[in-house]
């Protein structure tokens, strides 16, 4: 049972992250209806925010201490950040501390900006070609972002370590009558799940609520009716676009402290991304979430040994088939609506 | 004992009943008009003929054969043909190959493994095909990319395209929709002219009753899913069911 | 040629010509010049450049005819790949077996993935053979290679011959390498041609010594490069019957409209399948042949990144022309070789004659694009294609000849030109 919950807390995260970029992929699909293989540059993009952040945040000086001597009997340089000159040593260290969440503050506008510069630069003029061209310039565009970060950030990964506040871990199984340390989660993947459960709510709301929203959900029923109404909604559709972006950007950021950012992680959780919202049904906002989750979960339950011991290898496999399963039963995915890229 | 016989044919679309106990039935060699008001199920019988749609109840014999539950490319092998209220085309391929294909499909079935032959060697089914194209008058258009013609001479590839395939029954789906007064005639003509050469059943769908009196034998008036009349046209024309079904719709 | 038309078989003839001369066209530059470092006529890149135009031609006839955008075909090449090395192991070092193998596997395994995708089309489609690539990348990787199981990947060190394999038909005599009864693949005839006189070795043979001066070019002729090309030439034929057949007209019409197919009396699906499948077997036969010049075969081949390759050759060249996958092919892989080599020095070599500031702000703007940047190149190369050129360089060809044409006879041709234009380019 405890191994059951923990498998469970485990899948939620990667799940988290599967959902919250299906979510953005899906918003692109959904109004603009373009396949957006960059959706994944896009994400790395958000997790490179919080590496410029934290080093924005350390740039330093060098003074020298008087009261500390080096092996060679010199007074001993030391550097010290900006921000605590600023701010005086304590606020410094902690603004230091919280690079990562601060970060989001520049991911937001970095992002808008990349995704309405993509949109209105590039995508735009490929809402009329087919599906397949739409896959091959953003697969291009994909690569391009990828070699640019690779270039200014390098090859190997970045260690980007969350706030000390939330590097322990918390013993979840105590609290549910198990023994100390059989079911212990650490407390950033917590909040990533929080986090993430928020992003997705505000999103929902926003199209729930606002009038902009509306708009839009209107505009993936049926984009013709509502440009015939007079409303300008290829505007909108680019706010859209920069929203998509904000939230896999977001998700880039708060993912830095679980896997230490690098070139090619947009890539790697592309692929999985597509699949998630192919399963969830190709336009359905509730099922890129649901199968983002599910699939997330379903991974973390795969890699149990046991499992493993009876199916060697599923964890690897788990999701394609899943996925190659429900392609075939259900066409639509999950939640897809009828006719959705049905050619 | 029609080559089509359709008897208590229903569908309905979830609240919907498009299609309510339709009887029809198409004698070989004549010409029969469906005719009724917009929505008044035309387009869902044609669908239920040619395989697209699967009715709830009912059966659709062709020639004393079922075509229900076959896929629409058998039901085109058992000799039903159909063209399309917007012209249905090849239209990356040129004007020929668009003709050449119904040809192949005549002559090996719905799938052959050709893969080690030429077209340029085909020369019986392309004598065929330019044959056909003379006819239609576009032998000399038979190099042009289909979609770069124009929207009459769509229309026309599309007709070459089913004629060439011999089949003996011919649907058609509104073929003037959309069309000036003067492409309208034309049609006309040209529909008239392949019935006298080629001897062939048509089944046409139609809005427009200057095409219906000009070419059918029979016709059928359908409204909200049921047929209300079925007769010759002199009949139709000042029956007062038709009038009350296309009350409003002043050409009759 | 029975049954070609003439610019088809001047067009084989071309290839043709290109291939079997490739070791001395490759290499324009005399061997001890300071160009020599673009000169790609060495045996492993030119095996490289047809053992992918062999893969390109193939996913051509899928891609380029039905339209149906697959994201999986690595999958064929790993598994052409696997099968031809556990020929190595099991019968011996000659290729003939090895590559039959991976020819017949590679189909069946696309028999099976392709019946499953070909349900679905447009996007869906994508995703289905990019899962099954994955899917057989993870079997490959961890599953198939784990010792306690069955092992027929050995995961990931790769597949590779070992001396304790049976090797039952390998013959006393035979060489202990990849061969064609006895022609070992590796084996290479340099042949130099000027220069002055070196110390020469087995088949090597030199000509024109000291014809001029100090230069000679050196040109290799390698066993294996010939066996690889010598079969692209024939698929490459084949390539040309398909599109020239009435199978390959069904299958541009899959992708013209498929709702008119139908309609037509024809069903798309066992040719989108037979399309599927026969692109599979030339992706096996290319990874077969790639084992059979070097014995190893590992997961990576299989991974998305390999199909995406593919893609890129295909599309750059020009999807759906005779000619445009083998372009990009050698496109892609002559400039990855090329690129890859240029660092700083050699920037500052090239833009020495200017000032050394804008000397080094030339260097600086470069420096992204070129060495490890390559890959940069590639991005902006491919998506500047897609957006201006979706017919590839094939395009670009017929746009410059045209313009060319049309200057030469601005007057007369005018009109030709335009008929020529309106008439369908294959």
């Amino acid at each position: 049972m405890d191994a059951v919950i923990l498998q469970f807390l485990n899948g939620l995260d990667k799940g988290s992250a599967y959902a919250l970029i299906a979510l953005g992929l899906t918003l692109i699909f959904g109004t603009l209806g373009v396949v957006n293989f960059a959706h994944g540059a896009l994400f790395m993009i958000g997790a490179f925010c919080a590496v410029t952040m934290s080093r924005l945040l350390s740039l330093s000086h060098q003074v020298v201490d008087e009261t500390r001597t080096d092996f060679l009997g010199n007074p001993m340089k030391v550097d010290v950040p900006y921000v605590n000159d600023w701010f005086g040593e304590a606020t410094g260290a902690l603004i230091i501390d919280w690079a990562v969440p601060i970060s989001i503050l520049l991911a937001i506008p970095v992002m808008l900006l990349v995704g309405i510069v993509m949109e209105r630069g590039l995508i735009k003029h490929f809402y009329k070609r087919p599906h397949a061209d739409q896959i091959l310039v953003t697969f291009g565009l994909a690569i391009v972002l990828q070699e640019i970060i690779k270039q200014v950030y390098g090859a190997n990964p970045i260690p980007t370590p969350a706030p000390e506040a939330f590097r322990g871990s918390l013993d979840f199984g105590v609290m549910l009558g198990f023994d100390p340390y059989t079911i212990t989660y650490p407390y950033w993947r917590l909040v990533y799940f929080a986090f993430s459960v928020i992003i997705i709510g505000a999103v929902f709301a926003f199209l729930q609520f606002t009038t902009f929203g509306m708009v839009v959900r209107a505009g993936m029923a049926d984009r013709e009716t509502v440009g015939l109404l007079g409303i300008d909604i290829d505007r909108r559709f680019t706010l859209m676009f920069g929203l998509a972006a904000i939230v896999a950007g977001l998700a880039g950021v708060m993912y830095t402290p679980i896997n230490s950012p690098n070139y090619h992680m947009g890539m790697d959780f592309l692929v999985l991304s597509f699949v998630v919202v192919v399963v969830g049904g190709m336009g359905s906002l509730p099922g890129a979430v649901a199968a983002g989750f599910l699939l997330g979960i379903l991974q973390s339950f795969a890699s149990m040994n046991w499992i493993k011991d009876i199916i060697p290898g599923i964890d690897q496999i788990i999701i394609y088939l899943v996925a190659i399963l429900i392609l075939l039963t259900r066409p639509r995915g999950l939640l897809g609506r009828k006719g959705v890229m049905e050619e | 004992m029609g080559i089509l016989e359709v008897k208590g044919v229903n569908k309905r679309f979830g609240g919907l009943q498009a299609l309510g106990d339709v009887n029809l039935s198409v004698q070989e060699n004549s010409v029969h008009a469906i005719i009724g008001p917009n929505g008044a199920g035309k387009s869902t019988l044609l669908n239920c003929l040619v395989g697209k749609l699967i009715p709830d109840s009912g059966s659709v014999m062709f020639d004393g054969q079922s075509v229900l539950g076959r896929k629409p490319h058998e039901i085109n092998q058992m000799g039903i043909s159909r063209v399309f209220q917007t012209p249905e085309i090849f239209a990356d391929l040129s004007v020929l190959e668009n003709v050449l294909i119904p040809c192949f499909a005549r002559r090996d079935g719905a799938f052959r493994m050709h893969a080690y032959e030429t077209v340029a060697n085909e020369r019986e089914l392309r004598d065929m095909a330019l044959h056909m194209l003379e006819d239609v008058n576009m032998h000399d258009k038979r190099r042009m990319l289909a979609g770069s013609l124009s929207r009459g001479d769509k229309r026309r590839l599309e007709m070459a395209m089913c004629l060439v395939q011999s089949p003996r029954l011919l649907l058609l789906d509104e073929p003037t929709a959309g069309m000036a007064r003067a492409d309208t005639n034309n049609t006309i003509d040209l529909l008239k002219e392949i019935h006298a050469k080629h001897d062939i059943t048509m089944c046409i769908i139609e809005h427009d009753m200057n095409v219906v009196f000009s070419l059918a034998q029979r016709i059928t008036v359908l409204a909200q899913g049921t047929p209300l009349v079925e007769d010759v046209p002199d009949r139709i024309k000042g029956h007062p069911k038709v009038r009350e079904a296309y009350l409003g719709e002043a050409q009759v | 040629m029975r049954g070609l038309e003439r610019r088809d078989v001047m067009l084989l003839v071309i290839v043709a010509v290109m291939t079997l001369f490739a070791p001395i066209i490759l290499n324009p530059f005399p061997a001890n010049s300071a160009m020599a470092q673009f000169n790609a006529g060495y045996p492993d890149l030119m095996q490289r450049f047809v053992i992918f135009g062999i893969f390109a031609i193939g996913f051509n006839i899928l891609f380029g005819l039905t339209g149906y955008l697959s994201f999986g075909h690595a999958a064929f090449l790993g598994v052409g790949s696997y099968s031809a090395v556990w020929m190595f192991k099991l019968l011996g070092f000659n290729i003939i077996p090895a590559i039959l193998l991976s020819v017949v596997v590679a189909g069946l395994f696309s028999v099976v993935i392709g019946y499953i995708s070909l349900r679905r089309s447009g996007i869906y489609f994508s995703i289905l053979t990019l899962a099954f690539a994955q899917m057989s990348f993870a079997l490959a990787y961890s599953v198939l290679g784990n010792p306690a199981l069955i092992n027929l990947t050995n995961g990931e060190t790769g597949l590779q011959v070992y001396p304790s394999d049976p090797q039952v038909l390998h013959g006393a005599s035979a060489p202990n390498v990849t061969n064609l009864f006895g022609l070992e693949m590796r084996q290479t005839c340099e042949v130099k041609l000027g220069g002055t006189a070196s110390g020469l070795s087995g088949c090597d043979t030199h000509m024109l010594p000291g014809a001029f001066g100090e230069t000679f070019w050196a040109f290799d002729f390698n066993a294996g490069y010939y066996v690889c090309a010598v079969l692209m030439l024939i698929v490459f034929y084949l390539s040309i019957r398909i599109f020239r057949s009435p199978f390959g007209m069904m299958l541009r019409a899959v992708k013209s409209n498929q709702q008119r197919l139908n309609y037509t009396g024809l069903n798309p699906r066992p040719y989108t399948l037979a399309a599927f499948v026969i692109s599979g077997m030339y992706a096996g036969l290319a990874g077969g042949l790639m084992a059979s010049m070097d014995p190893l075969a590992g997961a990576e081949r299989m991974q998305w990144t390999a199909s995406g390759e593919v893609v890129l050759m295909t599309i750059l060249g020009g999807a759906g022309t005779l000619i445009g996958p083998v372009l990009g092919a050698g496109f892609i892989k002559y400039f990855e070789n090329i690129f890859s080599k240029i660092n700083d020095g050699v920037l500052h070599s090239w833009f020495a004659f200017m000032p050394e500031g804008l000397e080094n702000l030339f260097v600086t703007l470069l420096h992204p694009f070129v060495g490890k940047g390559w890959h940069l190149t590639l991005g902006i190369l491919f998506m500047l294609v897609v957006i201006f050129l979706p017919g590839g360089l094939v395009e670009g060809g017929q746009r410059i000849g045209r313009f060319a044409f049309r200057r030469r006879n601005r007057k007369g041709g005018e009109a030709e030109a335009e008929a020529a234009r309106k008439q369908p380019a294959e």
